[in-house]
């Protein structure tokens, strides 16, 4: 079976069309040329190539530089391919769907400074004009899931990194999105915080059996997350392995990090990632 | 011995007024039309900075010359002074705002006007506070000046009036009044801005703390 076909449901054997759907993603940026000639164009992604299935929890790693920003601009929209094809639900992205929910790496600039948790946490639904009633209660539900019912009131820069990262998944969460996706959402908190916030995105998949791309450079977080692992390298920015995961659910900090598997995981990862 | 000055007051305090709610609206529309449209911030931007560090009082006999003396000559001159920094400063506090801030305005669904709004202008507003003070020294100063030349009424004309006529304690009154206005509209301005901007530098100290 080819990437990019479609693949048969777990469940009812039928087909189904893939969440995401990458082909051949190339993204090139033209750079002014500076004196020193180092100007010219930068090519990110070079060959991308894989489908996301409904449901699903993806991990996209590798190395610094190796354009898994652009991937995952590209993923939301916000950036356009400069050749190949990004389907979300089988149509191409031209702009930011309303089916997709983007957590930023850097939740200090992410949220909003002027609004209080639950009026940030609010405002998507502001602008689809969800009634005041059925708003406060998305508010109210959506801050309980990532276990801040009494934030709501505080402004962001008032609570801690992880708690401020948990506002974002919930704001983004808050209109019920198709596709999460996340950009090395927990690489600016320690690593406690980290391993918490790892279990409630696995406990916020199953509530809301929402689809999954998670960005990152941690190995470790990868394996224990996913479902899936692509990994992507650099010069050139092409899929080089995607590897299936078959740990069991749900997993658990301890004894699925001690079970052998993961290790093999972890290694095979880590050689593709660091290219030994 | 304040007195007599403090009469005169309430004819300048209304010029202040009028010149600077006018310069603060317009200002911040056109900054905002400005950064919406490049084409045309592109091909206005040199003039407004010439215009920006033009000393205005150099202005007062133009102004005399288009409106004559009275009302609208002052109001027009202190708003076309007090204009420019606002202006610039919503121009530039609009460019700077983080792209981050924008990239999550899209992906929440908000449109490009209602991110304006709803994104923009609370992310510029520290910088177009700034702004409106600035403007607000200007003005002040403007509704002085405004008045050396050919009027009747205002402290502006008080102190020079007073100086003519060798009434200095007129004259220091006054100079002492007008110190008194500028003060009470800073802090006026200063309590506003700290109503306004109190997320702004809550988050600036929470910063700081980390």
């Amino acid at each position: 079976m080819k990437v990019g076909d479609l693949k048969p449901d777990a469940e009812s054997g039928q087909e189904v069309t893939p969440v995401v759907s990458l082909r051949h993603v190339r993204k090139v940026y033209t750079s002014p040329v500076r004196s020193g000639g180092h100007g010219g164009p930068k090519v990110a992604l070079q060959d991308i190539t894989f489908d996301v299935a409904r449901g699903e929890f993806a991990c996209v790693v590798g190395p610094s530089g190796a354009g898994k920003t652009t991937l995952l601009r590209t993923l939301a929209g916000l950036a356009q391919p400069t050749s190949g094809e990004a389907l979300f639900e089988g149509a191409p992205l031209r702009s930011v769907p309303p089916g997709i929910g983007v957590v930023f790496q850097d939740y200090g600039r992410s949220l909003y400074p002027w609004l209080t948790v639950a009026r940030n946490v609010d405002l998507p639904l502001r602008v689809r004009r969800v009634p005041r009633a059925e708003r406060a209660q998305r508010v109210a539900e959506v801050l309980g899931s990532v276990g801040l019912a009494d934030a709501g009131r505080s402004y962001p820069w008032q609570l801690s990194g992880g708690m401020q990262q948990r506002v974002a998944i919930a704001r983004s969460l808050a209109y019920r999105p198709d596709l999460l996706l996340m950009d090395e959402p927990f690489a600016s908190v320690d690593a406690q915080t980290r391993f918490e916030l790892e279990d409630l995105i696995l406990r916020i998949r199953q509530e809301f059996g929402v689809t999954v791309v998670f960005v990152t450079h941690d190995i470790d977080e990868a394996v224990y997350l996913a479902d899936r692992v692509v990994a992507i390298s650099k010069s050139p920015g092409v899929v080089t392995e995607i590897v299936d995961i078959t740990l069991g659910r749900p997993r658990d900090q301890i004894t699925t990090k001690a079970d052998q598997a993961f290790a093999h995981y972890r290694e095979h990862l880590l050689g593709l990632v660091m290219n030994r | 011995m304040t007195g007599p000055a403090r009469a005169e007051l309430s004819s300048s305090l209304e010029h202040l007024l009028a010149g600077y709610a006018i310069a603060s609206v317009v200002g911040i529309g056109i900054g905002a039309l400005l950064w919406s449209l490049r084409y045309l911030r592109d091909a206005t931007s040199p003039y407004l900075y010439f215009l920006y560090v033009l000393p205005a009082p150099v202005l007062v006999p133009a102004a005399l010359t288009l409106f004559g003396i009275g009302f609208t000559m002052k109001v027009v001159l202190i708003a076309f002074a007090a204009l420019w920094p606002t202006l610039l400063n919503t121009l530039d506090g609009m460019r700077g705002v983080d792209q981050v801030k924008l990239d999550t305005s899209r992906v929440l669904g908000v449109s490009p006007l209602g991110s304006v709004f709803r994104v923009v202008l609370p992310a510029a507003a520290p910088q177009i506070v700034a702004g409106l003070r600035n403007s607000l020294q200007v003005a002040i100063i403007l509704m002085v000046v405004s008045e050396w030349e050919a009027s009747t009424d205002g402290i502006g004309y008080y102190i020079v009036n007073a100086q003519q006529s060798f009434d200095y304690v007129g004259m220091w009154s006054g100079i002492i009044v007008l110190a008194i206005i500028g003060t009470v509209a800073n802090l006026l301005f200063v309590i506003a801005e700290n109503r306004v901007l109190h997320w702004h530098y809550g988050a600036r100290a929470a910063e700081g703390t980390r």
